[in-house]
């Protein structure tokens, strides 16, 4: 083995590092290795534990090695539950140390902006190389003067449905309840058979809000003008909006979602006991990727009897929340240049196509170009979730999505609004109350 | 003979030579300040600091990532108003209270049994224990299932067995959702309740019952007159630790119901973490754990001084 002098090794690192720092790929590719510095440099990557399995795969087996021949990085996944990123980007920014890069839910980035890296330039590149960010996902990660995260995708809420059962009552397929009032009515009549609609409006931080807001929001209810400090929340719309959700709930919904999370709705669909939730299409994919352990009552696997459809409209239109997440580079990362390099890699279009393929449409990406992909030929059943980001809004609309939406959603004031008018408190009363935590948090 | 033995011996007696180190810790009092050095240090980091930080932290509108300003009692102020702080409060009382009384209860039932011989007596002791030993997280994801609105197994022996005829919504129903966590708090803490009454029982000399039971009291007697009294100073004690423990506790609501439903089962911890962690408002999450002290600083000053009356006396 040749022996390397430490002269030799200090001259051999410093070029390929000032290649890299100088002359960017180009150097690198001719220099037909990773640029030293790189080599040194391991990114450790926080994100939750994906609801489609294949996707982390593809990160630990395909992007790892990639992103150490692309780029001489070290990356290091680490993977925890959805509810537990935010203790640890606590301990981390508190600490001073921790995950390089954060994938945060929603508008977390918005509660950090002091503790993250300035990354407008890249996004700023990929969105535009790319046809533009959705709206949702530019709100949670611009605060408005500049990137504080670069938008990595839009997880889509649609509602699954037993395509057979919604056919006996009278909706044949691709005919679906398209009003508040033709769903409940649907719903009432599926609950008399035993095949109750599923919703939890329990305290998890996925399925109830993302059901919660974009209903109120159909009604022409709204947490707050758009100055973001007049609160506008008790007004007739809501009330209406939460007496209807009441009627509706008894009429229509299996009362266990009081006490359900975001993976309840799953296991109950799953397991033939409700007709209809708002979810991710992870429902689907799970029962394709199980066909003989997912069966309907006759016998035939399930995912060939579901269907996917957004939410009804209300008289003042037809919302989505669909989970918004995206990559913040944390301020105490030393190599801040390596962590860009690493966002601009990641999310660059051939290399985020092979994470985006494994997600079979669970999510879309954050820009629309991916809206066009062939995905999307593969299965008639997802094309729903192909174009729900468009009509996305954030918590906190028609204000910023702020530090205060942020409070609202956290406290789940918007859920337990109709929590509480569900349990027997008067519409009046629980939406009063919540008006007045709204008011309370943004008057801080 | 003796003049020379003693001679002899005066080298030794004259030998060692004492460095400062040895004079220092000749002297009882410093040496009792090394013996304790370890120790203090110990309760400095990892109790006095964070305690500091914390009341610190309260007084400050801090926010993750960001040192925060001198705000003096502001967010107590602003808790005042808060109708889920409130609430919380409310909640945390009743949870210690109920959870304590139940504990109190079974564990000095169940010490007085483990207290008798009996066949397989140390398989027995072990197995009680199993609640305490078993990590609560993964026990109160056992607990979640058997709580679970659609397979619930309470729900589905009860039916079959005709005593029911619809679903308990366990967790969903405001009111069930504290008893349900309340149930699981009292199956977790019994082991603990148990087998510290239980070593308090072992302590008191069975001559003194029999004694008792010959000049014919009976056993509620020997119990009232003798065993309680005696495993009063124990049983304080016991208390004390759990309802510290109880009303800091979070792992159970936050895995069972994340306060929810509707705020039904939100208590001072989760309510904090919520706050601090789940909003970035470190201050007055810090406030919402600080405002636990003085509930919990009357509650342990009543009952050491309680307990120093029980020694005493």
């Amino acid at each position: 083995m040749a022996r390397i002098s430490r002269r030799e090794l200090l001259k051999l690192s410093g070029g390929g590092a000032v290649a890299a720092r100088t002359g960017g790929l180009a150097s690198i590719l001719a220099l037909k290795q990773a640029p030293a510095y790189a080599q040194a440099t391991t990114i450790h990557w926080l994100r939750w534990n994906d609801f489609v399995p294949a996707s982390d795969e593809v990160l630990r087996k395909v992007i790892v090695p990639e992103c150490a021949k692309a780029l001489g990085i070290k990356l290091n996944i680490e993977m925890i539950n959805g509810n537990d990123i935010q203790a640890r980007t606590t301990s981390a920014i508190q600490s001073g140390t921790g995950p390089d890069v954060i994938c945060a839910l929603n508008n977390w980035a918005q509660l950090y902006p002091e503790s993250v890296i300035d990354v407008s330039d890249v996004a700023e590149e990929i969105g535009k190389a790319q046809g533009g960010f959705y709206e949702e996902s530019r709100v949670v990660a611009n605060d408005g003067k500049k990137w504080i995260a670069v938008p990595w995708c839009v997880l889509g809420a649609q509602l699954a449905y037993r395509k057979s059962w919604f056919a006996e009552i009278g909706y044949e397929a691709p005919k679906f309840p398209q009003t508040w009032e033709e769903y409940r009515e649907a719903g009432k009549k599926l609950k008399a058979k035993g095949r109750p609609l599923g919703q939890t409006v329990g305290h998890s931080f996925g399925d109830p809000p993302t059901y919660a807001y974009p209903y109120l929001w159909s009604w022409g209810g709204k947490e707050v003008e758009a100055d973001g400090k007049t609160v506008t929340l008790n007004s007739k719309a809501t009330v209406d909006s939460v007496k209807f959700a009441v009627g509706f709930w008894n009429d229509a919904y299996d009362e266990g979602g009081l006490a359900w999370d975001d993976t309840s709705n799953n296991r109950a669909f799953l397991a033939g006991t409700i007709s209809s939730t708002l979810n991710g299409a992870s429902i689907y994919i799970e029962a394709k990727r199980k066909p003989q352990v997912y069966l309907t009552e006759t016998g035939t696997p399930m995912w060939q009897d579901i269907l996917h459809a957004p939410l009804p409209r209300g008289a003042a239109g037809q919302f989505g929340y669909h989970l918004p997440m995206s990559n913040m580079l944390m301020k105490y990362v030393k190599d801040q240049k390596a962590g860009k390099e690493f966002l601009r890699w990641i999310t660059s279009k051939p290399v985020y196509q092979a994470w985006f393929d494994s997600q079979q449409g669970y999510s879309v990406g954050a820009t629309t170009v991916w809206e066009q992909d062939k995905l999307w030929e593969n299965d008639p059943v997802m094309l729903p979730f192909r174009t729900a980001a468009r009509a996305g809004r954030f918590p906190g609309y028609a204000g910023p999505a702020d530090r205060h939406a942020a409070e609202v959603l956290s406290k789940y004031i918007m859920v337990d609004m109709t929590a509480k008018a569900i349990q027997g408190m008067p519409a009046q009363d629980a939406v009063k109350w919540a008006h007045d935590e709204v008011a309370r948090i943004y008057a801080a | 003979m003796a003049v020379d033995s003693v001679v002899a011996a005066r080298p030794y007696v004259s030998a060692p030579r004492r460095g400062p180190v040895t004079r220092v810790l000749e002297n009882e009092r410093w040496f009792a300040f090394f013996l304790l050095l370890p120790t203090a240090v110990l309760l400095g980091l990892f109790i006095a600091y964070p305690f500091v930080k914390g009341v610190l932290l309260a007084v400050t509108d801090a926010k993750v990532g960001v040192p925060g300003n001198f705000v003096g009692l502001q967010n107590f102020a602003v808790l005042m108003n808060d109708s889920i702080f409130r609430v919380a409060v409310w909640n945390t009382i009743l949870y210690t209270a109920v959870t304590t009384v139940f504990k109190l209860a079974l564990g000095l039932w169940l010490a007085l049994l483990l207290n008798r011989h009996f066949r397989a007596k140390a398989l027995t002791r072990a197995f009680i224990l199993l609640p305490f030993i078993i990590p609560t997280v993964l026990s109160t994801f056992a607990w979640k299932w058997m709580f679970d609105p659609t397979f619930s197994v309470i729900n589905w022996t009860l039916f079959h067995l005709g005593i029911i005829r619809t679903r308990i919504n366990w967790l969903g129903d405001p009111g069930l959702a504290l008893i349900s966590v309340m149930i699981v708090n009292i199956w977790r803490g019994v082991p603990f309740y148990a087998i510290s009454l239980l070593a308090g029982l072992q302590t008191i000399s069975p001559e003194l019952a029999e004694a008792a039971a010959i000049d014919g009291a009976r056993p509620w007697q020997r119990f009232r007159y003798i065993t309680w009294p005696l495993l009063l100073p124990v049983t304080m004690v016991v208390v004390l630790f759990s309802v510290i423990q109880t009303f800091a506790d979070f792992q159970l609501v936050y895995i069972l119901t994340g306060g929810g439903p509707a705020n039904a089962t939100q208590l001072f911890a989760t309510y904090a973490y919520q706050v601090g962690v789940g909003t970035g408002l470190l201050g007055e999450g810090a406030a919402i754990s600080l405002a636990m002290f003085p509930v919990l600083l009357v509650v342990v000053v009543v009952q050491l001084l309680y307990i120093r009356r029980v020694e005493t006396l």
